[in-house]
């Protein structure tokens, strides 16, 4: 009997923020998308801590924001506390975070899922790939059912090869309360990909009717409220709530250290890697001993529930000692912890076995996105998925690969970073990881991505036309700016003075006084007589910041021209290395390893030097032209 | 091979070889070139034709007169813009030549890349192709021998001193702007400025230390080394006052009574009398073969003298990179037996100065040996050219990070002129990465909400 099969553009596994983002953009591309996931329920389920964005990380979401893409619009559906950190530092740090009601969140995300046209959803676990000639065909489920597809993208999370830690007792499953996928997990370690295996912790859920609030600081969200999208405004968020704060003391600290055998951490159960910058408070109490308190932030889980998340205590202790040390701290005398902390070991695969467009080297047509490539967090995740699902459409209709540079993207910069560097921890992002950070701003990820997005087809209609107005109104702006002169003695000298610290000597156009560091938009309104109040405050604050920054965006843009040039230098990929003359062993061994792209890329690769840099262009040039990989 | 690898960068080096001589190039190439080159002669050069000129640094100091030359691309070398400077064969003026023009937006060229771009520009040959790589390695071998001789010692350990510095007000900085939520010891911005204009002194110094006193020995060390009573004063002596080798005048650089300034072939060379080597209980003769170690160590050249009357002295240390020695076996006047130079063998009388033309030769033809490709390498001139060249550029950003610390609105500026300035400062130490910064950020603060 002969089964037909149907057959999709775009198979998406896995249902949370690398694979909604994923099959939402191939959609969005006009390609025929399933998305299959061992659960629908799950879809866009927060996993760790109920927040969304943060320092680094919100520049993520705003960039696939700027792409169409749902995670920002989805923090505005179920965001209960909004906060802009940095708010007193320079724009290009200054970030947006959200605590997020989970079951708003997942609700919008679903939503957006279910509305959307091209895409359709179905739950079963994945075992098995259909590949050919490496070459990806199709994936097979659980119930032995195919679906064809030309390019399948794999979210997997934590779910491959999951193993869940409690003090000494350990078990096999993806998340608390999902199984893993082992057979997909068996099947995969077969592939020509390097594998390893990494950790990360979450800390127990407490009953939040069991902590006394009153003993705790409060933190409340920022007013006005800030809105995450783009598209997003302040009507769409449910009501706000605040966090709260507290911190472990000394008596928590000896209960900890007196267990600490009882942690698998410790006892060399476990010996994966965690990440540096989110360390257990087992870590927190033995590294840094000297302090005799760690703050905990209480972060509500939603508007229709008590649970709360202590954000700061994630732990593997014995559930026993979890209860111990949390009832010694402030207001948790009495807590009831619903559900225990634990670490969770997974499988990733080296990011180094893939393309920029995150489609693996081995198998055509078959994308990793999100922790399966050794990342963390859910914005980390997201903004792969969205790289990935646009490469999956574009790798189906055969056309070239797309991935933002260093200076295009913080995407650009987590991209090129894995894929010619690796990661030996839970890859998290910060914008010290950016160095054209200055660039690289939330307030002009529109700016800086729309228009690609409008070409890649993965903008919705309306969103493109909002941002060409924004766009338009923005030029118009700056022109009047930089042509209208503000006169001396033109408004009294006495304003001159307090703003400018001493009168106009001579006229100035309205542009250079925004450039002064004491000049802002608000006073520029007073220095002159003309009336600028037509002015949206998203135009005169993007006016206001290009300003400012103009001198080191001028001296950053020497730079970009620089990695542009050598970006634009491609290396095909099967050069082989280890024939140039010339070339030291350690260079052909790291050249053969990563396989660059581009000269940018193999310049990029640590311990690279500029002379094999030029004796990559001298091989180049000395071989005949051909088509580049 | 997409057709157009245009290089914008614009790059200089001294295309002639290093040391005095009637005349110095220093080779400017780039997309327009000919704009620096205007500032520099104050003048609009004409394609092909030669124009006497002063050569002026930024601040409109006259730095020499000489010729300049404008070839327009792509009628060059390299194929892009080039300016020929030539200027007086003084290592002093082409070095502030170069100076000046780095000052302009220029840098120093890599090894191998003039000859690189003519090739990438299709000047050269493709069959040239092999002769092009083997010259980019074999300058760039030189390049990491120079560099690192230039890295030895206090110079080296006051640039660690700095960077560290540096490294450590960065982390404070990049924390407090990745990490605002989190509990660390943040420093106030009044207390990062004055760790700044430490910062600057410290580079200040620094500098004149590149400039001066390790300039006015550009050119090569030469050791004399070997037990007490082989001769090496009088060989000093001998070699000081010979006829060939020419002591020079500079004021200031014979500051150690045990050494000499004298040039070989047109090469500066500074001749370093060391104490012997033998095991001693004496406090003041201890720190004088410390020295003498450490003058070996950095020297290019190490001449093991041996009395030929008493061979048992030749042990040479075993520590020792034998490839810079030179066998010079002393007192041949003592003994009967006729002896023949080969290449690391060489008999000589310090006394009645016999075969000392013999060991000029040999020595001049192994220090201009490399020296003597087309293209210049590194040369301990230009090593430090470029440390002196990061140097200000490190100053000017860490001047620019301290303004714009008085304004908490610009934290992430200053943070992006320290970042330059540490950038500038691995050019000289080796590349340091964000995630190096990160991981002392990790280790230094408890970072985990």
């Amino acid at each position: 009997m002969t089964v037909k099969h149907q057959q999709y553009d775009v198979i998406v596994i896995g249902g949370g923020h690398a694979g909604t983002e994923a099959a939402l953009a191939a959609a969005r591309m006009g390609a025929q998308t399933l998305l299959i996931t061992h659960n629908i329920e799950t879809i866009g389920q927060m996993s760790c801590n109920p927040a969304i964005g943060g320092i680094g990380k919100s520049h993520l979401v705003k960039e696939i924001d700027a792409m169409g893409g749902a995670m920002a619009l989805a923090a505005d559906h179920g965001g209960i506390q909004f906060r802009v950190l940095n708010s007193r530092k320079g724009p290009a740090v200054r970030a947006t975070r959200a605590q997020a009601d989970r079951a708003l969140y997942k609700a919008a995300i679903r939503q957006l899922v279910e509305n959307q046209a091209n895409l359709q959803i179905f739950q079963q676990a994945v075992d098995d790939l259909i590949i050919q000639q490496d070459c990806i065909r199709g994936v097979v489920t659980q119930s032995d059912l195919t679906f064809l597809a030309k390019s399948v993208v794999l979210t997997t999370g934590t779910f491959l090869g999951g193993k869940i830690h409690i003090g000494n007792d350990n078990y096999a499953a993806g998340r608390a309360g999902d199984p893993p996928a082992t057979t997909l997990a068996n099947r995969l370690r077969e592939l020509p990909l390097r594998v390893g295996r990494l950790k990360t912790g979450t800390p127990p859920r407490i009953d939040g009717r069991s902590i006394d609030y009153t003993q705790l600081e409060a933190q409340p969200g920022d007013v006005p409220t800030p809105v995450f999208s783009f598209m997003g405004s302040r009507a769409l968020h449910p009501k706000q709530v605040n966090c709260f704060i507290t911190y472990t003391n000394p008596s928590t600290h000896e209960i900890i250290s007196n267990d600490l055998e009882l942690s698998p951490m410790y006892n060399g159960n476990i010996d994966s890697t965690g990440p540096r910058y989110c360390p257990s408070i087992e870590d927190k109490v033995t590294r840094f001993a000297d302090r005799n308190q760690h703050q905990i932030f209480i972060e509500p889980e939603g508007l229709q529930t008590h649970e709360v998340y202590p954000n700061g205590i994630s732990t593997s202790l014995p559930f026993e000692t979890q209860q111990k040390f949390v009832h010694s701290i402030k207001g948790f005398e009495n807590a009831h912890i619903t559900r225990p902390g634990y670490a969770i070991e997974y499988d990733y695969f080296d990011p180094r076995d893939l393309q920029p467009s995150l489609e693996t080297k081995a198998i055509e047509g078959l994308f990793f996105a999100g922790q399966i490539n050794g990342t963390t967090g859910y914005e980390e995740a997201a903004a792969q998925g969205l790289v990935a699902g646009v490469n999956a459409v574009r790798r189906a209709q055969e056309q070239d690969a797309w991935a933002p540079r260093r200076d295009q993207a913080y995407i650009g910069v987590m991209i090129d970073d894995l894929v010619t560097s690796g990661t030996i921890e839970p890859y998290r992002m910060f914008t010290s990881r950016a160095e054209f950070r200055l660039l690289l701003r939330q307030d002009n990820a529109d700016l800086r991505l729309s228009e690609t997005a409008h070409e890649l087809g993965c903008l919705p209609a309306v969103q493109w036309q909002a941002f060409s107005e924004k766009r338009e109104q923005l030029e118009t702006q700056q022109q009047r700016l930089k042509s209208s002169y503000v006169q001396p003695g033109e408004v009294d000298v006495e304003t001159e003075e307090e703003i400018l610290g001493k009168k106009l000597k001579h006229e100035y156009s309205m542009y250079e006084l925004l450039r002064r560091p004491e000049v802002n938009f608000e006073n520029l309104k007073k220095l002159s007589t003309q009336d600028l109040s037509d002015i949206p405050a998203e135009v005169s604050e993007q006016l206001e910041i290009q300003a400012k920054y103009a001198g080191y965006i001028e001296r950053q843009n020497v730079e970009v021209e620089k990695l542009t040039q050598q970006e634009e230098v491609k290396l095909p990929q099967d050069t082989n290395y280890r024939a140039i003359t010339g070339l030291s062993n350690e260079a052909k061994q790291k050249l053969m390893d990563i396989k660059p792209h581009t000269i940018g890329q193999a310049a990029r690769i640590s311990g690279i030097t500029p002379s094999t840099i030029s004796l990559l262009l001298v091989h180049l040039k000395s071989k005949p032209a051909r088509k580049s990989a | 091979m997409p057709k157009n690898i245009t290089q914008k960068e614009l790059i200089c080096a001294l295309a002639t070889p290093a040391g005095k001589g009637a005349l110095a190039i220093v080779r400017l190439s780039g997309k327009n070139a000919h704009v620096i080159a205007k500032q520099i002669t104050h003048k609009s050069l004409a394609p092909r034709q030669a124009s006497y000129t002063n050569f002026y640094n930024r601040d409109d100091v006259v730095l020499d007169q000489g010729l300049a030359i404008y070839f327009q691309t792509p009628a060059s070398f390299t194929g892009e813009d080039v300016i020929e400077f030539h200027c007086h064969g003084n290592p002093l003026l082409a070095d502030l030549l170069l100076e000046a023009l780095c000052a302009l937006g220029a840098r120093l060229a890599t090894p191998g890349e003039f000859s690189l771009r003519a090739f990438l520009n299709n000047k050269i040959d493709l069959a040239q192709a092999e002769a092009i790589a083997d010259l980019i390695n074999s300058t760039t071998e030189q390049a990491a021998r120079t560099a690192t001789r230039s890295m030895q010692g206090a110079f080296s350990q006051r640039v660690q001193d700095v960077l560290t510095q540096l490294t450590q007000m960065r982390m404070h900085i990049e924390a407090d702007l990745d990490f605002p939520d989190e509990e660390i010891d943040r420093q106030q911005n009044e207390q990062l400025v004055p760790q700044l204009t430490k910062l600057k002194y410290f580079l200040n110094e620094l500098l004149q230390q590149a400039k001066l006193g390790e300039r006015l020995q550009t050119g090569a060390t030469i050791a004399i080394a070997g037990k007490p009573n082989a001769g090496k004063s009088s060989l000093l002596n001998v070699l000081a006052q010979s006829e060939v080798a020419i002591v020079t005048e500079i004021p200031g650089t014979t500051r150690d009574p045990l050494s000499a300034d004298i040039e070989i072939q047109g090469i500066a060379v500074r001749l370093i009398d060391t104490a012997g080597l033998r095991e001693t209980q004496d406090i003041v003769e201890a720190k004088g073969i410390e020295r003498t170690q450490q003058a070996l160590a950095q020297a290019d050249i190490v001449l093991w003298l041996t009395d030929v009357s008493n061979e048992d002295s030749q042990s040479v240390p075993s520590d020792m990179d034998t490839a810079k020695i030179f066998y010079v076996h002393n007192k041949v006047d003592l003994s009967t037996e006729k002896k023949y130079n080969d290449n690391e063998n060489i008999y000589i009388s310090a006394k009645t100065q016999t075969g000392i033309d013999e060991l000029l030769q040999q020595l001049g033809e192994h220090l201009i040996g490399d020296n003597n490709i087309q293209e210049q390498g590194d040369t301990p001139f230009l090593a430090r050219g470029r440390h002196v060249v990061a140097l200000q550029q490190a100053q000017g950003n860490i001047h620019s990070a301290q303004q714009r610390l008085s304004n908490s609105q610009e934290l992430e500026l200053a943070a992006e002129d320290l970042r330059l300035a540490q950038q500038n400062l691995g050019e000289i130490t080796g590349e340091f990465t964000p995630d190096d910064l990160l991981g002392k950020i990790f280790s230094e603060f408890c970072i985990g909400k």
